[in-house]
This record gives structure tokens, sequence and C-alpha cells, in this order.
């Protein structure tokens, strides 16, 4: 699935230059904690957190997952966004909780990774 | 037969246990209900320029009906009978979540055109054909292929063009303290080089893992340090040097869980205490020395390929 179709179906707000809506989005995966991403999300994988500073960014970036969706409306630290266009990440925002975001995402049909 | 498979055979088989049922079929479906009739099934064939389709009743999937079924009631004179009379009843299906080598083996084990794909609740999304399979296996191959021949060109060149019994490339990075802004920059300038290298994704994975929670480890705990990465063609050894304070125990910091980072750098989502054990799993050799007030090294070597 595309992310610009997940970005459509979710409602989800894209913050970052628009260029990588046509990215394919293999799977799904949810944590605040940053090692744990670094253990599990793989290429293509598109992450759902809460954290909102520049650090999201390098790790998105080193597995070249497909976006972050940053949940709870939460600001987006100053540089985030700046960092995000720089290496090419794809940084969507939403009003919802973690939980109801991959609630759509898994109606969707997009897998979780394991 | 012949005894060793072609590398392209193994390649394939590899990518259909890779590939899901998902990434293969076509997710539009076209369907028609068993109240059809034979002569208006027939023309959803025509239409559509296919040879069979789904029979769907209220969103449930009751029956496949298919080219051949219209030829026999075209032969009886029955095309206007309904499809629910004329399908076939016992329908397999397969789940879009699984690997594409469950598709292979039953358009081996039946003689049907095509096989609806069901989530596991059930429901129809997608359809799909042998043709879909071999059109997503070659595109695969495709890209695959383009990638690995950047790889043979750009990795060899370099290593080849230099005449030494053994060959590598050291590259170095600085790493500033306690600066969170700029953290992560070396292990992505790695990742990089690397991947202009041509290596392997999956090796390049690991070693932008493992590199990345080294260099946090020095950013959240030391004033500052470097990375080293050896590079050779068989082999990638990474080294990570601060002079921080030191680890007062080493086996204990090893453990999942444990961790001694600040809360504020915890509300970053760092210091869950799963790094060392996150480049342990990267890597297939590791080295951690420390001593107290002098400083830390930690060594990794990732074999390639």
């Amino acid at each position: 699935m595309k992310l610009r179709e997940i970005v459509a179906a979710a409602g989800l707000t894209v913050r970052t230059v628009p260029r990588q809506l046509d990215a394919e989005v293999t799977g799904g995966y949810a944590s605040d904690l940053l090692s744990c991403v670094l253990a599990k999300a793989q290429k293509g994988t598109l992450w759902v957190t809460l954290q909102a500073h520049p650090n999201i960014v390098a790790v998105a970036s080193l597995l070249d997952l497909a976006g972050i969706v940053i949940t709870e409306g939460r600001d987006l630290d100053p540089g985030t966004v700046e960092k995000a266009n720089e290496q090419g990440v794809c940084i969507m925002t939403t009003e919802h909780a973690t939980f109801t975001v991959v609630a759509k995402l898994a109606e969707l049909g997009v897998p979780g990774v394991d | 037969m012949e005894k060793k498979p072609t590398q392209e055979i193994t390649k394939l088989q590899e990518l259909t246990y890779e590939l899901t049922v998902g990434q293969a079929m076509s997710p539009e479906v076209i369907t028609v209900s068993p109240q059809n009739t034979m002569a208006q099934f027939r023309e959803v064939l025509r239409a559509n320029r296919i040879s069979g389709t789904p029979v769907v009743e209220d969103g449930k999937m009751v029956g496949v009906v298919s080219i051949e079924d219209l030829i026999k009631a075209l032969a009886a004179g029955e095309l206007n009978t309904a499809v629910g009379d004329k399908m076939c009843r016992r329908v397999e299906t397969l789940y879009a979540d699984e690997p594409l080598v469950g598709a292979v083996d039953k358009f081996a084990r039946f003689e049907f055109g095509r096989f609806p794909v069901v989530d596991r609740e059930g429901h129809l999304v997608g359809i799909i054909t042998q043709g879909d399979i071999m059109h997503t296996l070659l595109r695969r191959l495709e890209v695959d292929y383009r990638a690995e021949e950047i790889h043979r060109y750009r990795a060899s060149h370099i290593f080849e063009d230099i005449v030494a019994d053994e060959a590598a490339l050291v590259f170095g990075y600085r790493i500033i303290g306690r600066d969170f802004d700029r953290a992560g920059e070396a292990s992505g300038n790695l990742k990089t080089t690397l991947s202009r290298l041509g290596f392997n994704p999956r090796v390049i994975r690991r070693v932008a893992v493992a590199t990345y929670e080294a260099e946090m480890n020095v950013v959240i705990y030391t004033d500052g340090g470097e990375i080293v990465a050896e590079v050779r063609p068989d082999r990638i050894r990474i080294e990570a040097l601060d002079n921080g304070p030191g680890i007062p125990d080493i086996d204990l910091a090893m453990q999942p869980g444990y961790s001694t980072a600040p809360e504020w750098v915890r509300e970053m989502g760092f210091g869950a205490g799963m790094g060392l054990a996150n480049i342990k799993a990267c890597s297939d050799q590791m080295k951690l020395e420390s001593t107290i007030g002098v400083g830390t090294r930690l060594e990794i070597v990732i074999h390639v390929g």
C-alpha cells in the first residue's frame, strides 16, 4: 500500500515536503523507545510514535522507514521537520492516540512488524 | 536434474518466501452475484477481459465461476440459468499475509487459473493469477539485479584497483558528547558511504543499527569520542572510543533493560537499556572494554555475505 493512500484513509497531516508519498508501506510498528524501533522496524515500515524530537529522523533514515506518524497532536520540536526534509524522511501528524492510529492501519491491511 | 540449482532459481525460491500473496495479488476484484445469469457473467468476462470471477453474496464469497462453466452453459443452452447454479462451490483461497510460496504450491496442486485472496477474517481482499506471481517476481528480480550490478561495479572496482595482499578502507567520525542535534550523523554518514560502496542492504542495516546505538552511548554518557570503521570486502570492523566515565559493571550493562540513563534522556526514548543488546544482536563479534575514569572501547565485527 502506498503511503499516499494511508495518509488519505487515516486522515494524517503531512508535515514534510511531500516527496516520499509514493513509497510502498510494507508494515507498521509502534513504539516510543528508539532501541526497540532500531531492533524491529524494517525498510518500508511506517513508525507510529509520540516522540517528536529531531533524533527520530536519524532513526527513520538509518532504517529507510516509509515514514513517521507522530500521535496525540504533539508539537514537533523545531528542527525535526527541517532535518526530515534534509534526509528525505516523511513526517505525518495526527490528533489521534497511537492505539487509534494503529487500529486504523490494521484495518487498512498494514501488517504489523514483529 | 542438475545437482546444483542455478543462482537464479535459488533467488526466485527465496523471493517466494520473502514476498506475500498480498504483495503480488491484484486488489481490484471483479465479482458477480449468484443471482446474475450466465449471460450477464459472459458480459462481465468480455468487458473486463478476464476468465473467471469470485461469486459474492452479502459480502461473503460463496463460489467461483469461470469461462469453463460458461462454455458448459453455452453448450447446454443454459445462458439464462443463474450463476449460483453453475458456479463451483468448493473454493480454494489464499491468505493475503501468507508467503507467496503458498500460492505457487496451490497453482501446482489445483488446476485453477486464479485464487481469491482473503484476509484472516475471511473477507475477499484480492485475486491472484500465475501471471501476477510471475510479474511480481520478475519486477523484484529486476530491482535486485540492478542493485547487485551497482554493488559489483563499484565495490569490485575500488578493491580490485588496489594492489595489495589485503586492502581496507578506514573511515573516522568524530562524535560530540551531549549534542543531541547532531546525534546520529556518524552512523548516517557511515550508512551512506557503505551504500555507495554497494554493500548488501542487510549488512548495511546491521552496521547502521549497531553504529547508531554505539554513537548514542557516546553522545548520552560522555563528552565525546570517535567511531572508526575499517571496511574490507569480507568484513566490517567498527570501533567506538570515548574518554567518558567508563562502565563499572560490563556484565550488568549488557543485560537487556539495564540502564543508568537520566530521566530526561529516557523521555526522549533513549536509555531503555537495549542499546548494547541491539549491538550484540547485529554483530558477529563484540568486545567491550572499559576503565572507570579513563574511557570505553567497543569493538564489533560484522561479516559480509
